[in-house]
């Protein structure tokens, strides 16, 4: 891809992008959330026409106009939400779109062609699985397999890793050096920094739009890909003392919640918050996160058990009296839940604090005072926007990030609640919420972390409790987990020795 | 005054060219139909504005329409689309004019407030419902406040057929008996139609206004409007809220009400004036807002009132004027939606990475709009 531009109203996404993959290499593209990469992806794969520069495919300029002949150049993407049918069996997926000339489908070929196909890569998926029963891993293994049955020698994953377990990741690394050893082609969209060096041969780094450089992953560090990234130096440790855990504060036993057909989402037998400490909450995504999060913040009510904040029952309060119970609450979905987006900044402060005398006074909103409020937020929590009128949705996903957080510090609570809370955002901003979660633990508070990133959990927590099923199912100290194993316990594995070193 | 789609100050802008671009596929239309555009908005126009009678009969057609627009607006808000309007305002009306007709030998200065005050009370009930049944069942309230629009109208007949004793109501006009004198809200203005629901009207607007931007209850009302997944995580209670909105709604249909059976006709009719539904139209132009709904309430009121003169005049029928109506709304809907699109939203984002490739570049769901829908009328 030579020069490439694109342009999207009042946004350049890609400017003058170079990128030169090679036949049967692993090529990393690395860049930060909004930096262009799916974009670039889009335009490579027909789904965008690029407004300038060329493309070229074994030194032929090429002008996809639609994703079919992308294709037919043999090119395969495997995107982050897969675009497969749920009813469909994976032999049925896969031929789709390719079915042949006969008007008759003949599925017993269709199925052993795509077994052999599966079996010649060393993919191990059943044809004739319904798509719908089976994991997110052997799915994304289906996505795989339909770009290779349609003859792909270029694949392109975006992401491809943010739903797996460690395990799986490493699995999926296996099938991708295979599929590199049979001359093919990756080009691996990431913006985690461990990936790159685990699979990459290269590694190509763009930031807003434009390419910064292209590097050989072995003569690379991940100090070096971070700042290419960031566009400056990063920490890319926490500097993190020793936690001094204090009183317990927050005392769950029993916990139980059912979902929709009586199934059980949550069953945690106990669960402990204590003041200066950095509880970790890790699992793959599904595994009863939500349902303990809404427990612990009084969202919902659990079927049974017990929940007390600094000894006094909280159970059947609401919301509100969670807060006032001293629970600050960082949700994993900004847009939807943790801000009003059509709301000005200073509104959004006011989310979640209307009871509070400082911001209301009896029934008036307290709006001069609540402004200025913001305003001072803005300043010491390095908010980036015009003024505090400006409305959220028009800041970027880190600035909305931070004004959340200065929300939930500024009411000065006991125990943070921080879900995802660096989700989507750039190493920049991810720095900054990792020592606010620190900054909060040594100012004597209580920190949840939940975090699907094993590797965020691991660098902050001072306990970690692993999370599967709905149930606690491990409980470590953070200096002595070890990856695999909270790897096998994630992906519901039961180890024996990992109850044993809680 | 930032320049961004979505702010009051576009949004303003946008019913004004709606407007003007209605009156242009109006005009013609008017030549289609072989008349002078030209002399017909003059003429409707000078009907309207040209005398003191004209602008007290503007006022007269724009009272109850700010009032039902306002109704809309503050369910609107909240996240409700009011149907129910007609049904609130006639049940109000018709509450207004049973106390108006009574003779309890009040006083005016007790009179007028207690029928006013009925009204509102009984509009109000009538918008609370459809609210309840929101919250605890997830009734849709476009299907409820049909309903109860029916529901309405007939508990007015069957209440006039009846000819019960002890109702003040006669079936030979199909309505109630005139409202007594000590409840007639008073002229403002000599020889017009003029009467006090105008004041009604314009307080409640700017009322409305400070409690909807100003107080905490109307901050969870929008809270509640735009996002149910934010207002729940703010702790607050959306059934609570959305059911005590639909009851204002109501109280506001039910002052539009009063003003019409106390200050205009002097008595309830059992014939559905179709305000309510006129009010959904005002309420859409007025963006919602208040102030925009006074400004929208104006000028269907002016349309109303000089349509006659236009027929005489211009010799263009008056059902020109429905024409308009349609049209602005259309004008306004088409303006919501070219608001949503990604090209026109860009035109006043300043350099921020598309919004397009952050969603899909962290995973994250596209955010979901929760406005209220684009009017489909």
């Amino acid at each position: 891809m030579r020069d490439v531009v694109k342009r999207f109203p009042g946004v350049i996404a890609n400017d003058g992008v170079n990128l030169a993959v090679r036949t049967g290499e692993i090529h990393a593209l690395l860049g930060e959330n909004g930096a262009g990469k799916s974009t670039l992806m889009n335009l490579l794969f027909g789904l965008y026409n690029p407004d300038e520069g060329e493309i070229l495919i074994n030194g032929k300029s090429v002008h996809f106009h639609n994703t079919r002949q992308a294709v037919e150049a043999g090119l395969g993407m495997v995107h982050q939400h897969f675009m497969l049918i749920p009813r469909f069996t994976v032999a049925e997926n896969v031929i789709l779109g390719n079915e042949g000339p006969d008007s008759i489908l003949d599925r017993a070929a269709a199925s052993r062609r795509v077994a052999e196909l599966a079996t010649s890569y060393g993919l191990n998926v059943d044809p004739d699985a319904k798509v719908g029963d089976l994991p997110v891993s052997m799915r994304q293994r289906v996505e795989i397999l339909r770009a290779l049955y349609q003859g792909s020698r270029i694949l392109i994953l975006d992401e491809p890793t943010a739903l797996l377990t460690p395990q799986e990741v490493d699995d999926l690394y296996v099938i991708l050096r295979r599929l590199r050893v049979d001359g093919g082609t990756i080009i691996f969209i990431t913006h985690k920094l461990r990936e790159v060096a685990n699979v990459s041969d290269r590694v190509t780094v763009i930031r807003r739009g434009k390419t910064i450089g292209t590097r050989v992953t072995s003569e690379t560090t991940s100090q070096e890909l971070a700042e290419l990234m960031v566009g400056r130096e990063v920490l890319l440790r926490v500097d993190r003392p020793p936690a001094t855990p204090g009183e317990t504060i927050l005392d769950g036993e029993d916990l139980r919640c059912t979902g929709a057909h009586h199934q059980e989402t949550l069953n945690v037998a106990s669960i402990q918050l204590r003041r200066g400490e950095i509880l970790g909450v890790c699992g793959v995504e599904g595994n009863g996160q939500s349902e303990l999060v809404e427990v612990l913040s009084g969202l919902r009510k659990p079927d049974s058990g017990t929940l007390t904040i600094k000894g006094q029952d909280v159970l059947g309060e609401n919301a509100t009296g969670f807060r006032q119970a001293g629970v600050s609450y960082i949700p994993e979905d900004r847009h939807g839940r943790g801000l009003v987006l059509d709301f000005p900044l200073w509104e959004n402060a006011l989310l979640g604090n209307t009871e509070r005398p400082e911001f209301t006074k009896r029934g008036w909103i307290r709006s001069g005072w609540i402004r200025e409020l913001t305003s001072s937020l803005m300043a010491r929590f390095d908010v980036r926007a015009p003024s505090a009128s400006t409305p959220a949705r028009s800041l970027s996903g880190g600035n909305q990030q931070k004004l959340i957080i200065a929300r939930e510090l500024q009411r000065d609570p006991d125990i943070l609640l921080a879900i995802q809370p660096t989700r989507g955002l750039d190493v920049g901003a991810i720095e900054f919420v990792h020592r606010s979660l620190v900054e909060t633990r040594d100012s004597g508070k209580a920190v949840l972390l939940l975090s699907f990133d094993l590797d965020e959990i691991m660098d902050l927590s001072d306990r970690i409790v692993v999370l599967s099923e709905g149930r606690i199912v491990g409980e470590f100290k953070g200096s002595t987990a070890d990856r695999a194993q909270l790897g096998l316990l994630m992906g519901g594995r039961p180890s024996e020795p990992a109850m044993a070193a809680a | 005054m930032t320049i961004r789609p979505g702010s009051a100050f576009v949004n303003a802008v946008g019913s004004v060219v709606a407007v003007l671009v209605a009156l242009l596929i109006g005009a013609v239309v008017i030549v289609i139909s072989g008349q002078d555009p030209w002399e017909a908005y003059r003429s409707l126009a000078e009907g309207a504005l040209g005398s003191r009678r004209g602008r007290a009969e503007t006022l007269v057609y724009a009272a109850p329409l700010i009032l039902g627009g306002l109704a809309f607006a503050v369910a609107a808000r909240a996240g409700m689309f009011n149907v129910g309007i007609e049904g609130q305002l006639v049940i109000g009306g018709f509450a207004a004019a049973l106390v108006g007709a009574t003779d309890w030998g009040l006083p005016s200065a007790i009179h007028i407030p207690l029928a006013v005050l009925v009204a509102a009370i009984a509009g109000g009930v009538w918008g609370f419902i459809p609210g309840v049944l929101k919250a605890a069942t997830g009734a849709h309230e476009v299907i409820t406040t049909i309903m109860l629009n029916y529901l309405a109208f007939r508990l007015i007949i069957y209440s006039i057929q009846r000819r019960s004793d002890w109702l003040p109501v006669d079936d030979s006009v199909q309505g109630t008996e005139r409202v007594l004198d000590t409840a007639r809200l008073p002229i403002v203005l000599d020889a017009t139609r003029l009467h006090a629901g105008v004041a009604i009207a314009f307080v409640a607007a700017f009322t409305i206004w400070f409690v909807l931007f100003h107080t905490t209850f109307g901050y969870k009302v929008r809270t509640v409007g735009l996002s149910e997944g934010a207002a729940r995580y703010g702790g607050i209670r959306w059934g609570m809220t959305i059911a005590i909105a639909m009851a204002l709604a109501g109280a506001l249909a039910g002052l539009a009400g009063a003003g019409e059976s106390l200050g205009l006709h002097g008595r309830h009719s059992a014939v559905p004036p179709g305000l309510g539904f006129t009010a959904i139209a005002v309420g859409l132009v007025g963006r919602n807002h208040p102030i925009g709904v006074i400004f929208s309430g104006l000028l269907f009121g002016l349309l109303s009132a000089g349509a006659l003169t236009m027929q005489a005049e211009a010799d263009v029928s008056r059902d020109i004027v429905l024409v308009l109506q349609g049209l602005v709304i259309l004008a306004v809907a088409a303006f919501e939606a070219m608001n949503r699109l990604p090209w026109f939203r860009g035109l006043g984002t300043p350099k921020t990475p598309s919004g397009g490739d952050r969603a899909s570049d962290t995973g994250m769901a596209p955010e979901i709009e929760s406005r209220p829908a684009p009017p489909a009328i």
